[in-house]
């Protein structure tokens, strides 16, 4: 068993209103950045995990983000590169 | 009636139901998340509240608390079974309903009372009710905004599933009388068998005059007559 620390993003979907981003994007403007197009708000999980191999580790992820870490109706995730953690055993 | 009033930690609306259950000659009992027996239950309530803080996302950690195996083997052996608020994010959340309430899109808490049109008759929730008769009751709730994908939403729509919406004082389903931004001001819906509905606002609150509506009583008599005729006559 290696040791791995992978990163996951959960994002609202297109198309799923983000108020939370849109107050972002105002805030944003009404500070001068008049340039920002726009603004999302999601989530990031940062996760300390077991597993075989990184491909493995992404694997767990995944099946971890289907089962409970995003809402399928609402979100979208991506799960980052696992990065090996000292302490293998 | 025995009704089953399911308490998670952060639950706050569960002995409003209890009382609102008992009011009609119900005989409610706190079933803790932890356990597992809903042998013998004639209808199960998911009570409103703030399980688990909404970490993650409202109802996401208490859909995975022990005793939901047993509610969707309830609901699934044909069961009633209630969600109210918290209670709706929870049965979203373990797919007995179809779609998710995110936000509010005036990003903003919203407790105050609602208008609500009763949608269907013929359910075992609504059947005190008249089809299109406007109920009073309220909301409090930051998370009540309901989505769900235009093909899900045309399914609900067509096959009449739409068990409350919002309304005006007119009865008319407006942007403004939409406190929360649901699609097609849906305020409550039911699985495809008729026997799971989830709900924003909250009926259990409005079944006291002191309270300042007594229009949630319905849902409960409803039930109460189907599942214990005697009680409910009495």
């Amino acid at each position: 068993m290696n040791r791995y620390r992978l990163e996951i993003r959960v994002k609202p979907r297109s198309g799923i209103l983000d108020p939370e981003g849109k107050a972002i994007h105002h805030a944003l403007q009404s500070l001068g950045w008049k340039g920002v197009l726009d603004a999302r708000v999601g989530k990031a999980i940062d996760l300390d995990m077991e597993a075989d191999s990184p491909e493995e580790a992404v694997k767990i992820a995944d099946e971890m983000c289907r089962r409970l870490l995003a809402n399928p109706v609402t979100e979208d995730y991506e799960i980052g590169t696992p990065e090996t953690m000292e302490g293998a055993s | 009636m025995k009704v089953a009033v399911i308490t998670f930690p952060g639950s706050n609306c569960d002995y409003d139901l209890y009382k609102a259950v008992q009011r009609v000659g119900g005989r409610p009992e706190f079933v803790w998340h932890r356990e597992r027996n809903l042998t013998d239950m004639d209808v199960v309530m998911l009570p409103g509240g703030f399980s688990y803080g909404d970490y993650l996302r409202a109802g996401a950690i208490a859909r995975m608390s022990p005793v939901m195996e047993d509610v969707i083997a309830f609901a699934g052996g044909g069961g009633p079974v209630l969600g109210i608020c918290n209670g709706f994010q929870i049965l979203c959340e373990a797919g007995l309903l179809p779609g998710a309430l995110v936000r509010n899109d005036t990003l903003r808490f919203e407790s105050r009372d609602v208008r609500v049109r009763v949608e269907r008759k013929d359910t075992l929730f609504t059947s005190e009710y008249e089809r299109g008769q406007v109920l009073r009751m309220p909301i409090a709730h930051g998370e009540g905004n309901y989505v769900a994908d235009s093909e899900t939403l045309r399914a609900l729509e067509g096959e009449g599933r739409i068990v409350f919406r919002y309304v005006d004082a007119d009865g008319a389903p407006t942007p403004e009388a939409n406190p929360n931004g649901s699609a097609h001001n849906i305020a409550g819906l039911m699985n495809d068998g008729g026997n799971v509905v989830g709900m924003m606002p909250h009926p259990e609150r409005a079944t006291e005059a002191i309270l300042g509506s007594t229009d949630g009583l319905g849902l409960f008599t409803s039930l109460a007559k189907h599942l214990s005729p005697s009680a409910a006559s009495g």
